[in-house]
């Protein structure tokens, strides 16, 4: 039994694998594509916008050559690609003259410990309140979170944020109401407050979702089995349901967490954080294309890697979604 | 599944259904009146009652400049909930348009579907945004543009399911040994069950736009005054909060009282055509 199977599991995944690879490079491949033509479609000309509009035209036109931005678009995409597979540079960035991979490198940090204290937060929050409700089904609890994301839905984040601060680092003094640059020493406790805020938009609609499943799998034959067989309740709830219910929650949680990547702009603005959405958007405003282009990819790259690691997860904890 | 008491669910659908048309009739009903309930000019400026709290003359208070937040705030409710509504149209047309097609004919087109939703969620949300306000200018026509880019993948999704679904039903398959055209098919047997669950999910997605059309007002790149608009008023209220927390807490619950309407409104129709 045992050998004929494993093959043929081993094909399936590697199948798989493929086909997820193949669609993880073209996704990246595209966004890179789109980011390239977008940027340059907006109005706006980078060597004047370092310059000055009163630059001397001769000053102007000699960064645009040595920017490389005289050339056709379609020659300006190829040499860029070059770069970035041959060398793994995405080029200079005009503003700071320094390389656009250590920029993104340098801010990375703040944004990328922001989304994993929001996916602790998040999921740790979610698992426990959609235990809690659905093992006291109908109670007090239980409807209270049913409505909860009613209420949730229409609250925006930079709003949320606001209240927050005014109560937790103003009112309470429990955080530091300033802002968070990277390196900071005082980092992962001054994120914890935005961390928290993105959070409870967040957990609402993902215990509605597995609070869901839970009771669908509680009531399925094999826990009326197991409760039978005298297995201690613990083990029951965490092991066997919490493991057949978790996986649409955690398909999920893993694009709340892409939309987050792409989306900390709003966050970092309410908070002072220094991150890469404010990154990206001064690039914007400065036409600093090399840095634009930086920044999207590697965030790409980064949701592209979430959401492969998501599927692989939830693969191997319900075999069933394998198919 | 097995506990559940049809009766008594059938009965709480019909009472979100009614709440959520209350909420969101009584609203809809506050912004087209605005103009008779408003005791004050929205742009009228009274500097002498600058920052003046909420009171029976001016219920949600004044702002800095001493202009009525009520009717501020009733006036904005125009400019949010009419881009709201206009800005769902053609993404939902053409989403459930999209989707219907791809789930008939199916094929590639599932595919295609899943790699442009993939490629949208790992696309910089913002820089889209940015950059459409850059080329339009800030304003409404930005967020037209940038949810007719973005907008109909949500719709195409749900059409796509439920039409996959039919495809191979019974009802279908006889309409098409009676020699219904594929158009005439799609148009009396699909689209009929399609657009009730992509009404439901049309609640959702309006909830979260008006949240968007909020957020790029306060980042400074949505409506722009002197259009009032909710999250421009939360951008200029934010730093006298301390003092005036009204000019910042009351725009904010106008937005999670139309996300509950538009929830309940939801809620209740999904459980009325379940």
């Amino acid at each position: 039994m045992r050998n004929t199977r494993a093959p043929q599991g081993k094909r399936q995944f590697r199948r798989w694998l493929c086909q997820a690879l193949l669609r993880a490079a073209l996704v990246i491949a595209l966004v890179t594509v789109a980011v390239f033509f977008l940027i340059r479609l907006v109005p706006g000309d980078p060597a004047v916008m370092v310059l000055g509009e009163h630059a001397a035209e001769s000053s102007i036109e000699a960064l645009r050559g040595r920017l490389g931005l005289n050339l056709p678009p379609s020659q300006q995409f190829l040499r860029f690609l070059q770069n970035v597979f041959l060398r793994g540079d995405t080029g200079e960035s005009i503003k700071y003259g320094v390389s656009s991979r250590d920029l993104v490198l340098r801010f990375a940090p703040v944004t990328l410990l922001l989304a994993a204290l929001v996916s602790v937060i998040t999921l740790a929050s979610a698992v426990l309140l959609s235990f809690l409700a659905a093992t006291h089904r109908d109670g007090l609890f239980d409807q209270a979170i049913r409505v909860l994301p009613a209420f949730t839905q229409g609250m925006p984040v930079f709003w949320t944020g606001l209240l927050f601060i005014q109560l937790f680092a103003v009112k309470l003094r429990w955080f530091p109401a300033g802002g968070v640059k990277p390196g900071d020493p005082g980092m992962l406790y001054g994120l914890i407050l935005p961390a928290v805020t993105v959070s409870f938009g967040q957990i609402p609609p993902l215990v509605r979702s597995l609070r869901e499943r839970l009771l669908e799998v509680l009531d399925a034959d094999f826990v009326t089995t197991l409760r039978a067989a005298k297995v201690p309740r613990r083990i029951i709830l965490f092991r066997h349901v919490l493991r057949n219910a978790v996986a649409p929650t955690l398909m999920l949680f893993s694009v709340n967490l892409s939309y987050l990547i792409g989306g900390t702009l709003v966050v970092e603005q309410v908070f002072g954080v220094r991150g890469v959405g404010k990154l990206l958007f001064e690039a914007i405003s400065n036409r600093d294309f090399p840095l634009v282009q930086a920044v999207a990819l590697y965030c790409a790259v980064f949701i592209v890697i979430i959401s492969f690691l998501s599927d692989l997860i939830v693969r191997r904890i319900d075999p069933r979604t394998r198919a | 599944m097995k506990r559940q008491k049809p009766a008594r669910g059938a009965g709480r659908g019909k009472r979100t259904l009614y709440i959520g048309l209350a909420m969101m009739g009584a609203l809809a009903l506050a912004a087209l009146l605005a103009p008779a309930i408003c005791r004050y000019d929205p742009m009228e400026q009274h500097l002498e009652l600058f920052l003046t709290p909420p009171c029976p003359a001016h219920p949600f208070g004044t702002d800095q400049l001493g202009r009525d937040m009520f009717s501020r705030v009733l006036y904005a409710a125009r400019t949010d909930l009419i881009v709201m509504v206009l800005a769902e149209i053609v993404p939902f047309a053409v989403g459930v348009f999209l989707g219907m097609a791809a789930g008939y004919f199916g094929g590639r087109t599932e595919w295609i579907v899943a790699l442009a939703t993939d490629t949208f969620i790992a696309f910089p949300y913002y820089l889209l945004v940015a950059v459409v306000a850059f080329l339009t200018g800030a304003g409404m026509h930005g967020i037209f543009i940038t949810f007719m880019l973005v907008g109909w993948l949500t719709y195409a999704r749900v059409a796509r399911g439920v039409t996959g679904s039919l495809r191979r039903s019974e009802w279908v398959e006889s309409a098409r040994l009676m020699g219904y055209s594929h158009l005439r098919i799609i148009a009396t047997q699909i689209f009929p069950n399609v657009l009730p669950q992509a009404v439901v999910v049309l609640m959702t997605d309006m909830a979260g736009l008006l949240v968007l059309i909020v957020t790029l007002g306060y980042l400074g790149i949505g409506i722009t005054p002197p259009a009032p608009d909710w999250g421009t008023m939360i951008a200029e209220g934010q730093y006298v909060i301390d003092s005036a927390w009204w000019l910042t807490v009351i725009p904010g619950l106008m937005v999670v009282y139309t996300g509950i309407g538009l929830s309940c409104l939801g809620d209740g129709l999904a459980d009325l055509w379940r």
